[in-house]
């Protein structure tokens, strides 16, 4: 039957329809979102829901971590100390922990605002906001400790250097340290936001509708659909993933410097 | 005049009584020396006599404990020092360069006076191109530190720190992380400075060089000055032990 398909909306077709009759014969292999367009939807709100986290979660910590990590060089010894504080809690409990008590806990607290039908009352954070708050101060902790690392491998004496050429503090760690720290960072930084990317599945205990929230209650719906969201969690995962190390990579070549550190 | 009194006839960096210590270890056990505008001083001495440690505290990368260090009449270890000031007069020369990996020679040379300056960026080039070719590196411009030998980045440090247009420079050992056949050409480069009438300090080991660029030479050891004068008379009339020990050793 497959002559009757022609160009791309044909194409589609076909796949449609291989797959709904696959669903026929091998009833644990029902891959209905590729058939059903309500289906299709559903993993493609949760794909964009996923990016969205992954995108801001990533952007945040990364400025946690660089904010974090010049305050840990600050002169004030209690700075330090909430610094410290921070990355040891962030750090040494379960982000799903973290997740739960964000949204449970400290979403009690948060004002609330009126919704535009004038009667139902919203938080005025989101889940998905506390899920992007909660999972960036997460990554931020380890990053914070990443760009540390970075920094203490900056030598004393290239800041001496900037120092004795009358750079104020900050310009010194804006122009000198920080550009060389995120170098030696990046390998590091890199496997973080791969973990951060991974950890955004966690939000689903918060109900944010992002792909695992998705694919899991498609095959609470459609019980048959199991196996195949289970594949396409893989698959996208390793896709997103995979472009994101891509995307580190080729920022770390590109900030190779000619003659140093090879 | 400077605002606070300070006449060129005075001099330009003047070190009384200076005392440094790092914890328990007393580094220097009270300092005293003078250098006059356009004076070309090499302190000379052993390892570990405090000489490095001297020279850092003119430009307040290190503290002192006792005494007092001016330049241009101004003093450095004032706790409500502009350093920024300070640092204007003064530029310094390290032993291991210490030039910005990440940027190139130029960018290197250009980057204190347009960040901290806030000179404008055209002028800053000009200037900057001009002392590149006066430190003879023409061509090299564009680069990075890891790409030039080590008299090279030497070489840009020192065009570097002239380009902040500094009254004071200060040469830390910079030519002890030198192969022997580079040392040469940064020599070259710091005595034509010195010629210009760039008033200098230099930290040495170079004891030919000192001979012959140095208006005055100052051997320290264990922390104080032992002995000091011109050159002509310091290397062929020492008169303490210890400093004629030192220059059997070396000469």
């Amino acid at each position: 039957m497959a002559p009757r398909f022609f160009g791309v909306r044909g194409m589609l077709e076909g796949i449609r329809s291989f797959f709904k009759e696959l669903a026929e014969t091998h009833p644990k292999w029902n891959f209905i979102y590729i058939y059903d367009p309500v289906q299709t939807e559903r993993v493609l709100d949760g794909l964009w829901m996923t990016i969205q986290l992954s995108v801001f979660c990533v952007i945040l910590s990364v400025i946690i971590g660089v904010v974090g990590a010049w305050l840990q060089g600050s002169p004030h010894r209690w700075v330090r100390a909430i610094v410290q504080g921070y990355i040891q809690f962030f750090r040494n409990t379960p982000p799903l922990i973290q997740l739960l008590f964000f949204y449970f806990a400290l979403g009690q607290f948060t004002p609330t605002i009126t919704a535009a039908d004038g009667w139902t009352v919203e938080p005025i954070i989101s889940n998905v906001g506390w899920a992007i708050i909660s999972l960036s101060f997460f990554a931020g902790a380890f990053n914070v400790e990443i760009f540390r690392a970075g920094i203490e491998a900056v030598p004393v004496s290239t800041q001496e250097a900037s120092e004795s050429l009358g750079m104020s503090r900050l310009q010194t760690y804006i122009y000198i340290v920080l550009p060389l720290a995120f170098r030696v960072s990046l390998p590091a930084l890199n496997n973080n936001l791969v973990n951060l990317v991974k950890t955004t599945t966690q939000a689903i205990v918060i109900a944010v509708p992002e792909l695992l929230y998705q694919l899991v209650s498609m095959y609470n719906d459609y019980s048959t659909a199991q196996n195949a969201c289970m594949v396409l969690m893989f698959v996208v995962y390793i896709t997103l993933v995979g472009i994101l190390v891509l995307g580190m990579n080729r920022w770390e070549r590109a900030m190779r410097i000619p003659g140093y550190g090879t | 005049m400077a605002a606070n009194g300070w006449t060129p006839d005075q001099p330009i960096v003047s070190i009384r009584d200076v005392h440094k210590s790092f914890g328990e270890l007393e580094v220097l056990k009270g300092v005293s020396l003078d250098v006059m505008k356009g004076e070309v001083i090499c302190i000379i001495g052993p390892s570990g006599s405090g000489k490095s440690t001297l020279i850092r505290c003119v430009n307040a990368l290190n503290d002192i404990q006792a005494g007092s260090i001016t330049v241009e009449g101004q003093e450095v270890h004032d706790p409500n020092l502009n350093k920024l000031e300070l640092r204007k007069k003064v530029g310094m020369v390290f032993q291991q360069y210490n030039l910005f990996p990440h940027k190139t020679a130029i960018e290197n040379v250009m980057m204190a006076p347009v960040l901290v300056l806030k000179e404008p960026k055209a002028d800053v080039e000009t200037r900057a191109r001009a002392l590149i070719k006066k430190v003879r590196l023409e061509g090299k411009e564009d680069s990075y530190p890891g790409e030039l030998s080590g008299g090279q980045q030497q070489r840009v440090a020192i065009a570097r720190s002239l380009a902040m247009q500094p009254d004071v420079m200060l040469f830390d050992e910079v030519t002890a992380a030198l192969d022997p056949e580079t040392v040469k050409e940064v020599l070259v480069t710091i005595k034509e400075l010195a010629q210009d009438g760039m008033t200098c300090i230099l930290v040495t080991h170079e004891m030919g060089f000192a001979r012959e660029v140095a208006d005055h030479i100052y051997f320290t050891d264990r922390g104080v000055i032992v002995e000091h004068g011109p050159p002509a008379t310091f290397f062929k009339e020492a008169k303490d032990p210890r400093t004629k020990e030192f220059l059997s050793q070396i000469l």
